[in-house]
């Protein structure tokens, strides 16, 4: 059959000949005739062939699960193969499974035992986990238990912990397996350090004693000769594996405090680097990748103690030898490596000595991963006294780099330049060769911070205008150029206009040549130049009018655009020289705050990647004084970003005001229109998260920045609610000004005869004291179902800056709702009676947060429907059903939601009389999954 | 506490010819098929696309792929970010020596025809990911034990099903 198979022809035929195949088979196992053990094994043996090839089996798992009782060894080991390969979420197979499993984990013969174990390590679900997390431990550390099956059950026991620590019981066996380290049988130690390791990731205290009996391991195998360990000798390598494997788990731990400890663990580095330095054993890759597969292993153990500046500077010397090497995968491990080295302080100079190795890599090197790396270890090893020698090698590349990697060494080359700037000419010069070398790899985060800079820097104000101007003179320029000209000319270009060659008409020009070949967003900025030009130069007033004033503009088809013409025309028209000049001053300083660069690039890269020193330090700090795991996600709803989560650029709001300059409608008229709509700041980032987890509960932190954090309590009650909303000063200073505004989005629409949310607040004090709480009542009323929440806006004067930022405010339709409890027969009629297509909305997505059944059931409880239990036919969906009331109608509302374990999916679907209420609710219900 | 908070582990490993055929697949994650499948045809391009002079590892998401050509397959791990490279070419050879003790000059149409055998080499070899056992006198000797017990594979895969 397989020649058959292999050799056919065609796909078509391939096909063919597999279905007369799978028919046969099926025939076979309807036949009236029970097959044999052996026969069923060839049977199933072919279908799991079949399924290799690449098509579908959607049947056979009964008589592999009916192998997995024979006595016969290879019966039984096909058909937990067949499982392994093709599990399915069938309950009733998984529990006759789990049936065999456990009878040959009690039947004492170790190669079943083995088998069952390889099972549940393949399978390695949930199910599995809850039937023998218990048991297996036992196994592992039973005394009479063979090495093969101590070695499954150790590698078996830490897959169940991967995918369910919390069905892992700790206890008395935790201490006896961290001695499985002392063990003879050195298979034995390899299964269990991994498992150990794992372990005592999460439980450091629980696994401490670890420390010292790896280290004395270690020492026993790096002393040992080479033929001392036997089988476990690799290409005259003494047990590469379970050395590795060793130096992984004292990583898990800070140098041992035992100065005995600590002197032996020190003699076994210095011997592996010492065993670097001999000639090699042979001149097998083998014996090679094996010896510096421990180095390397070595090496990140040294660097993660950071404490050793002896054995820092050794490292580096031998990853400098390296670079050199003529096998390339040395030369990618070296500069990987090397990057983590430069960021310690002991060893950051010695891996600056290689700056020349490295850009040459950078030039010379065939593999774009190995150039890759070259990047980051510039980037590393960059500082003030070779930033200009790094930058300027990294743009030099930058015409030639892949593809792939422009936009990060664009980010990367913008941060070193703002970083080790002592000079902002060369800062100003560096940003324009980026944006003119790749200036579609330049994101907003880049020509944003050049502006903000040079806004924050008179000393560089001139330069920068003086240098656009002349970039703007190429024939062919990028338009993220025309965008920092734009903005820069339009607040200094009177800087330059003493100059008859750079005169304010022949500006005014230069820009309003790029104008029609710009993109409407930075059409829209020149606009706001012009505005800004006609204070500035009142000289040439009259030939931006005629401007403005063309039907190009005025008539223009794109909203903005007409809306920006006519209103810069009027303002131009009426207001008065004194009033121009305070409405178009020049834009106050942005607050000092971490580059949004740098967050960027963090993203790109996760955090821990992008470290610098001071960061590695305070992570440490933080980390000696046995906090809270940094980066743990906050898993209670209420979001309060600590400072360290906030250093590692884990969503922590940034102030709103120092987001770029905005350019959407009005933004910089804000002052003077602050009446219109159009002031109302763009949402701060994040907000939409805290807004989801909001859907479910009623109080909670709704948004925090370093200045003022705003915290909500609401209750509601049929189609009425009342919210209070709490802003707290975080600063010592007051807030002048402060205006919180709700506005419901159809304000914004100006559609106020549709009007579906009634909201009523009352002002508050305008003056906030350092460090004071105000609170504020808002009265709701949902007078007809609506989709858009409301916008809460908050404008307020801090310091000298006007700060002005938006969130969405929590109030979604189905904080209308009434749980109506109802039998499964009305269930079941009603959901009937709404099967009109209109009233059924369904979403089927991927689950975002782990898939636990009491969850579930609380947030559809928080989503404010009834909770049906013993409605649906199957336990393991939930349904639902409620009203929603409104002033107008109440609708009914039936749901149903349908978890997938096995794909990791939901299914949700919406039944109600209304189509726009059940659209609404499954959107707002799916993202809470 | 612990700086580093990763898991060391092998994420998946795939077998391929030189045609891109992919001819054995072990997954120590738990991914829906259908995404295994975009993931098997990404990875097939990605490596075979690389020219001979290259490194043996490719960054690919958060991971890391290493990989190694012998003869006309092309066998692919893919590790944590983190993981030890070298160790995992060595992982890789190990296997290779364990398919070639037990077929004797393994080859590919070993593994096309023999492909319970393959992975039940690589079960010995390796469990979620963690090697078990880098004796390779052990791991064989599981393997042909369970041999003694009844006829080849090839025999009855040989017989005609109907």
């Amino acid at each position: 059959m397989c020649v058959l198979l292999i050799s056919g022809k065609s796909k078509e035929a391939e096909i063919k000949r597999i279905n007369k195949e799978l028919a046969n088979i099926r025939s076979k196992f309807k036949g009236d005739k029970a097959l044999d053990g052996y026969s069923k094994k060839k049977y199933v043996c072919k279908l799991l062939f079949i399924f290799l090839l690449g098509h579908d089996i959607d049947f056979g798992h009964m008589e592999a699960v009916n192998l997995l009782s024979s006595n016969r060894y290879t019966e039984k080991q096909i058909g937990y193969l067949f499982i392994s390969v093709l599990v399915n979420s069938n309950s009733e197979l998984i529990r006759l499974i789990n049936n065999a499993i456990k009878n040959d984990l009690a039947s004492r013969n170790p190669t079943f035992m083995g088998l069952a174990l390889h099972c549940i390590a393949n399978v390695g679900s949930r199910e599995m986990a809850e039937a023998f997390a218990g048991e297996i431990p036992k196994i592992l550390v039973a005394g009479d238990t063979m090495d093969s099956v101590k070695q499954s059950a150790a590698l078996c026991l830490l897959r169940l912990y991967r995918t369910s620590p919390d069905l892992v019981p700790m206890g008395d066996w935790t201490s006896r397996v961290v001695h499985l380290l002392n063990d003879q049988h050195l298979g034995v130690v390899t299964a269990a350090t991994s498992l150990i390791t794992t372990l005592a990731q999460k439980n450091p205290e629980e696994f401490k004693t670890s420390v010292s009996l790896a280290v004395s391991r270690l020492s026993r195998i790096v002393t040992s000769a080479s033929t001392d360990l036997q089988d476990y000798t690799y290409y005259f390598v003494p047990a590469p594996w379970l050395s590795v494997k060793l130096l992984r788990l004292l990583q898990c731990y800070p140098p041992p405090e035992d100065p005995a400890v600590r002197g032996r663990l020190t003699e076994c580095l210095e011997t592996i680097l010492n065993k670097a330095q001999e000639p090699p054993k042979s001149k097998k890759v083998q014996h090679s990748n094996a010896k510096n597969a421990v180095l390397f292993e070595a090496i990140s153990l040294i660097i993660h103690h950071d404490s050793e500046p002896n054995l820092l500077v050794r490292a580096c010397n031998q990853l400098g030898q390296f670079l050199q090497h003529r096998e390339t995968n040395l030369r990618y491990l070296a500069l990987e490596s090397m990057c983590t080295l430069a960021s310690s302080e002991f060893s950051h100079e010695a891996v600056k000595t290689h700056i020349e190795t490295v850009i040459n890599a950078l030039k010379t090197e065939r593999d774009v991963s190995v150039r890759q790396r070259a990047v980051d270890l510039l980037y590393a090893m960059c500082d003030r006294s070779n930033a200009q020698q790094i930058v300027a090698e990294m743009l030099n590349y930058l015409e030639t780099a892949d593809y792939s990697i422009r936009e990060e060494i664009v980010l990367k080359v913008a941060i070193l330049a703002e970083k080790y700037a002592v000079d902002y000419t060369w800062y100003v010069d560096t940003i324009l060769n980026l944006i003119r070398i790749a200036g579609d790899y330049v994101s907003e985060e880049v020509w944003y911070r050049v502006i903000q800079i040079v806004i924050n820097r008179d000393d560089v104000q001139g330069y920068a205008a003086k240098t656009v101007f002349e970039a703007l003179q190429a024939p062919a320029c990028h338009e993220n150029l025309v965008k920092v000209g734009g903005y820069i000319l339009g607040e200094f270009g009177n800087l330059i206009a003493g100059d008859p060659r750079s005169s304010p008409l022949i500006q005014f020009n230069l820009l309003h040549s790029k104008f029609h070949l710009c993109s409407v967003p930075t059409r829209a900025l020149l606009l706001s130049t012009y505005i800004k030009f006609v204070n500035l130069f009142p000289e040439i007033k009259t030939t931006i009018q005629d401007v403005l004033r063309s039907d190009s503009q005025l008539k223009n088809a794109d909203v903005e655009l007409q809306q920006r013409a006519v209103e810069y025309l009027r303002l131009s028209t009426i207001a008065s020289t004194d009033i121009l000049a305070t409405v178009l001053e020049e834009m106050p300083p942005f607050p000092e705050r971490e580059s949004s660069i740098l967050a960027k690039l963090k993203k790109k890269k996760g955090p821990g990647t992008v470290t610098d020193l001071e960061e590695i330090k305070k992570e440490r700090s933080s980390d000696m004084n046995g906090s809270a795991e940094p980066t743990s996600v906050n898993a209670s709803a209420v979001s309060t970003p600590s400072p360290s989560a906030d250093l590692l650029g884990l969503g922590a709001a940034p102030l709103t005001n120092s987001a770029p300059p905005p350019s959407s409608s009005g933004s910089l008229l804000v002052d003077v229109f602050s009446d219109s709509a159009s002031a109302v700041a763009p949402l701060a980032p994040g907000s939409d998260d805290n807004f989801a987890r909001f859907v479910c509960k009623n109080n909670g932190v709704l948004f925090e920045n370093q200045l003022l954090q705003i915290g909500l309590k609401s209750e509601f009650r049929q189609n009425l609610g009342r919210m209070f909303i709490f802003y707290g000063n975080k600063t010592s200073t007051q807030f002048l000004n402060f205006t919180p505004t709700v506005i419901c989005s159809d304000d914004l629409h100006f559609l106020k005869q549709f009007l579906c949310l009634n909201l009523q607040t009352k002002p508050v004090d305008p003056t906030v004291d350092g460090g004071a709480q105000v609170q504020q009542v808002v009265n709701i009323e949902c007078v007809s179902d609506f989709m858009e929440a409301p916008i809460l806006n908050i404008q307020f004067r801090y310091g000298g800056t006007f700060q002005n930022l938006s969130v969405k405010l929590p109030i979604t339709l189905n904080k209308f709702f009434q749980p109506t409890e109802m039998s499964s027969q009305d269930f079941f009629q009603r959901w009937k009676q709404l099967s009109n297509p209109k009233q059924e909305v369904q979403n089927i997505f991927k689950a975002k947060h782990p898939m636990d059944a009491e969850i579930t059931k609380a947030k559809i409880i928080g989503f404010g429907s009834a909770l049906l239990e013993e409605v649906d036919p199957n336990p393991a969906n939930f349904v639902g059903a409620g009203i929603i009331h409104t002033k107008t109608t109440q609708i009914g509302c039936l749901l149903r939601l349908e978890p997938n374990l096995q794909a990791q999916m939901y299914r949700l679907t919406l039944r109600t009389s209304k189509e726009a209420v059940s659209q609404r609710l499954c959107e707002l219900l799916s993202e809470q999954f | 506490g612990c700086l580093r908070q990763q898991t060391w582990k092998i994420h998946f490993i795939l077998l391929f010819s030189r045609q891109g055929k992919l001819r054995l697949q072990k997954w120590y994650t738990t991914l829906p098929d259908k995404e295994k499948k975009k993931i098997i045809r990404e990875i097939v391009q990605i490596i075979l696309s690389r020219n001979q002079k290259t490194s043996s590892f490719v960054d690919w998401k958060d991971l890391k792929l290493v990989y190694k050509r012998y003869a006309s397959l092309y066998f692919c791990c893919a590790i944590e970010d983190q993981d030890n490279e070298l160790l995992t070419l060595e992982v890789v050879h190990r296997y290779v020596e364990l398919l070639d003790r037990y077929f004797g000059n393994v080859c590919e149409l070993d593994i096309i025809f023999n492909f319970e055998k393959a992975y039940f080499i690589l079960d010995e070899f390796i469990i979620g990911g963690e090697v078990q056992e880098t004796s390779k006198r052990s791991a064989v000797k599981a393997i042909e034990d369970s041999d003694m017990l009844q006829e080849t594979v090839e025999e009855y895969m040989n017989k005609p099903a109907f």
